[in-house]
């Protein structure tokens, strides 16, 4: 088979992965010939899903002897399979890199053999990348669930990023959608890579020489909508792994029309609007001091798809506005709807000068029409009163949007 | 007025040293961009008279000044120099706070030029595509590229790091820069003719382009905010768009019936489940079973075969040519040698029950003949529930597997008929459950000799299910 028509079928396996970062991982590595890691990352291109190309995201082969029902190249679909070699990733990863086209490498796998073997084949190509290449780019590994933690361990010689799927929100939607995953396993080899982080990065303040591993930090992603699991779970799962698995990202994947899907999933895919909600309380979580709790509170226990889940809080909890955009403290001025945490920053620093009126707040990046319902400034914002109407929903609610429109409807016919 | 022509930014901040510590205010200066000085061209310092006093320790500005001050100084605007000297004049007249006040005017203007900087720069290192010529038998890498502002030389130290390795060019109209792996040089602008018109990885790089892009979302907004089309002509990407946009509903389409059509499972076929189930009621229900497309060709489908109590369970692969005729599993050739091994097994054909992983016979037509052939999982799949009602209905303990479509099905997708062969396994159906050899894989062994070492394997797997019992 042609190199392009393996990467044909590897890329289009691999595009149901959300992640596409390629930041965080610090000063690029010593001895490096091609490829820096420096700075942000770099989207490349983007394609008219409207997502980032950063990386070079494909599968090393789409053979796999797992039978994942949500997943399309598990053993009992009939999609097409190739299989790169090593030697073939590598080639094309510099290749590409060379024109400027990608960050790096994204590299996941079906599993073939047994889950060492096919970890194996992932290190080999990271290897040869690092050592023999001299590559200095991005590269993410996904790791192969199973394989054991001394694999892992290579892996993240070499490997700026690790991740682990946890696949599914919660131990029983795995075992009745990815029966051959276990969520134990999946947890513990996220330990260790947590663990192995830890060391290091202990070995390197005591002054040691300390090796890199996985400098950009492990993530994780969760598919969604293919089982009943509320986003109050999926959030809770969410921040239990921020918070002692020490993940740097959480990727929330709409289960999403996949060729040859199984009659065990719903037919229909929920609305990637609840993907892009579940992303907001995300943020709100990480940063912005939200709870799960304060966020999910309609009694089917998701969030609310019309409304961002900030407003969605801030229409629940009208007490607690308006805010004094000149007075109040840091944690409450988070809170407002319409207005990020830049521009917070940006507030607290200009305050400290003169005070704000309407005119300079909407000079920054906010949302004014969103926010103007729940602030005070030093002039006169007429905005306040629709804090006490009824319709405050009505009136603030963004129209809806043509595109988002067209996604739902998209999703709804399947 | 004074007037003052401003290559870059040392230049303006020299000459900006010197007018602030001669208290010259900002209304008193004009700058201007070299294409713009026309007559009144002063070069840059020539007009200092060097009798007025200059103090350049007398003033200090914040840090993020100069970094900011830097950053616009690569925006084409040409009003920036002016407006970078009357706030640096007022930070240093009273107002030294004024770099936190993002919503002053002058502040707000500069910050908005810092912004759209900072992000033609980050385009162009995304967006610059280096094309492979080959020169003196040494590889070159050349791009054309067309920023907004004068990103060049904030950017060119950037890619000298990052491709530090090879010898590259990056081409603009206003300026150009080349890297020979030691320092980097510039030159000036040229016309995009001048840039290699192509390169043969840019079809593998599109083949990419366009599968990693999943049909079933369409954002074009999205696409074209982060990728503004006025970069397009040098992206060798989006020449597919188009197409891509075209093929999409149909992908989608294609992805769903595809999907439906394995929605359909063999569950959808089974008898009423109101009453009672019955090897028969299945038998009669598997006719109408329309799971797979192999119904379509097939003569009819071949339920299992033997006594409800039986103990064993022997399961094939799929009906052959003339199970399918006669609607009854192994009587064929491969049924032959079946019947030939039990019976050197010491086990008598009707006590079992045969049956086969797949009901429906699959084949490939050869002029008059037809050709088995192998039923793909997608097909396994669909019919595994009839298997599992047979399995129901029987009392058996025993559950033998011909070959490793049988044995991938029943015991493990990884399940290896190599190494595995003859052991005892358990499976989801019982703990006593073995695979070995398919009597067709016998039959199709090229050497006599082949054929009687497999054989022999065969009995004796056979026979352990007895033995053992």
């Amino acid at each position: 088979m042609e190199t392009s028509e393996k990467l044909a079928i590897l890329a289009d396996a691999a595009k149901y992965d959300a992640s596409c970062a390629s930041s965080g991982s610090g000063k690029t590595r010593a001895g490096s010939q091609i490829g820096t890691t420096e700075g942000m990352g770099i989207c490349h291109s983007y394609t008219p899903d409207g997502r980032c190309i950063s990386l070079l995201k494909i599968l090393l082969t789409n053979y796999c002897i797992f039978d994942c029902r949500f997943c399309v190249n598990r053993i009992s679909s009939d999609t097409p399979r190739a299989r790169f070699t090593v030697d073939e990733v590598v080639k094309l990863t510099i290749e590409f890199y060379k024109r400027n086209y990608i960050e790096g490498l994204f590299l996941s796998s079906g599993i073939i053999q047994n889950p060492d073997y096919t970890m194996e084949q992932l290190v080999l190509v990271a290897k040869s990348l690092r050592q023999r290449e001299r590559f200095g780019g991005y590269i993410h590994l996904k790791t192969i669930p199973g394989a054991s933690q001394d694999l892992i361990d290579q892996a993240g010689m070499y490997a700026d990023r690790l991740s682990v799927n946890i696949e599914l929100p919660t131990d029983a939607d795995l075992r009745q959608l990815a029966p051959e995953k276990d969520g134990s396993q999946i947890r513990s080899a996220m330990d260790g890579i947590k663990t192995k982080i830890q060391e290091i990065r202990e070995d390197s303040r005591r002054g040691l020489a300390a090796p890199k591993f996985t400098p950009a930090g492990q993530s994780t992603q969760m598919i969604v909508g293919a089982t009943p699991t509320p986003d109050e779970e999926i959030l809770k799962t969410a921040s239990q792994l921020y918070n002692t698995q020490k993940l740097r990202r959480v990727y929330y994947s709409a289960y999403s029309p996949i060729p040859h899907a199984d009659a065990q999933l719903p037919g229909k895919s929920p609305p990637l609007v609840r993907e892009h909600r579940l992303y907001q309380a995300d943020w709100l979580l990480r940063f912005y001091g939200f709870e799960v709790n304060e966020l999910v509170v309609a009694d089917d226990r998701n969030l609310d798809l019309k409304i961002d889940p900030k407003f969605a809080w801030a229409l629940a909890n009208r007490h607690r506005f308006p805010i004094d955009v000149n007075k109040a403290p840091r944690e409450e001025l988070l809170r407002i709807p319409g207005i990020g945490a830049r521009t917070v920053a940006r507030i607290l620093q200009i305050r400290k000068v003169r005070s704000l009126r309407i005119t300079d707040i909407k000079k920054l990046r906010v949302a004014w029409n969103r926010a103007k319902a729940f602030v005070i400034t030093s002039d006169y914002n007429p905005g306040v009163k629709l804090l006490e109407s009824p319709d405050l929903r009505q009136a603030l609610q963004p129209k809806p949007q043509q595109l988002m429109l067209f996604d739902t409807n998209q999703l709804t016919e399947f | 007025m004074l007037q003052f022509t401003i290559l870059n930014f040392e230049d303006w901040r020299s000459v900006a040293r010197d007018l602030r510590c001669r208290e010259i205010c900002p209304a008193d200066v004009q700058f201007l961009a070299p294409d713009e000085s026309g007559l009144f061209c002063n070069a840059a310092s020539s007009v200092i008279s060097p009798s007025l006093p200059s103090n350049p320790t007398a003033f200090r500005v914040p840090k993020d000044f100069l970094t900011l001050a830097e950053d616009v100084g690569y925006h084409r605007a040409p009003e920036r120099w002016g407006l970078l000297y009357r706030v640096l004049w007022r930070l240093t007249n009273h107002e030294p706070r004024l770099l936190q006040v993002a919503t002053d005017d002058d502040m707000h203007r500069l910050l908005m030029m810092e912004k759209a900087v900072r992000r033609d720069a980050h385009k162009m290192k995304a967006f610059v595509r280096f094309r492979e010529i080959i020169q003196n038998g040494e590889k070159h890498y050349i791009a054309w590229h067309r920023p907004d502002h004068f990103v060049l030389r904030k950017i060119a130290p950037f890619f000298s790091r990052r491709f530090k390795a090879m010898n590259w060019a990056i081409l603009t109209q206003d300026e150009s820069v080349a890297w020979n792996q030691r320092e980097l040089k510039y030159f000036q602008g040229v016309n995009r003719s001048e840039a290699p018109s192509s390169d043969d990885l840019e079809d593998l790089w599109r083949t990419y382009y366009a599968n990693i892009f999943n049909p079933a979302r369409v954002k074009i907004k999205a696409m074209k905010t982060e990728m503004p089309v006025r970069h397009w002509s040098t992206l060798p990407e989006t020449t597919i768009i188009d197409q891509m946009l075209k093929d999409a509903p149909a992908r989608v389409a294609d992805m769903i019936a595809r999907s439906e059509g394995f929605d359909q499972s063999a569950r959808d076929y089974m008898p009423d489940p109101s009453q009672p189930l019955t090897l028969p009621r299945l038998s009669d229900s598997i006719r109408q079973c329309r799971a797979c497309e192999l119904h379509c060709h097939a003569t009819q489908a071949v339920f299992g075969h033997g006594p409800v109590d039986a103990r064993i369970v022997i399961v094939g692969e799929q009906p052959g040519d003339q199970e399918d005729i006669e609607g009854k599993p192994f009587v064929g050739p491969a049924g032959e040698v079946l019947d030939h091994a039990l019976a050197e097994a010491g086990i008598d054909r009707s006590q079992v029950y045969v049956t086969n992983t797949v009901k429906h016979f699959k084949f490939d037509r050869n002029g008059n003949q037809r050709l088995h052939k192998k039923p793909n999982s997608r097909e396994v799949r669909a019919c595994l529930p009839w298997f599992e009602a047979e399995w129901a209905m029987l009392d058996a303990n025993t559950l033998i597997c011909l070959g490793a479509t049988a044995a991938t099905a029943l015991i493990s997708p990884g399940f290896r008929l190599q190494q595995q062969r003859g052991c005892w396994v358990e499976s989801k159906y019982t703990p006593r459950t073995i695979a070995t050899w398919h009597p067709s894989f016998i039959l199709r062994l090229p050497t006599q000799t082949q054929r009687e070492i497999r054989m022999a394997e065969l009995i004796a797997d056979l026979r352990k299910t007895v033995r053992s019992e």
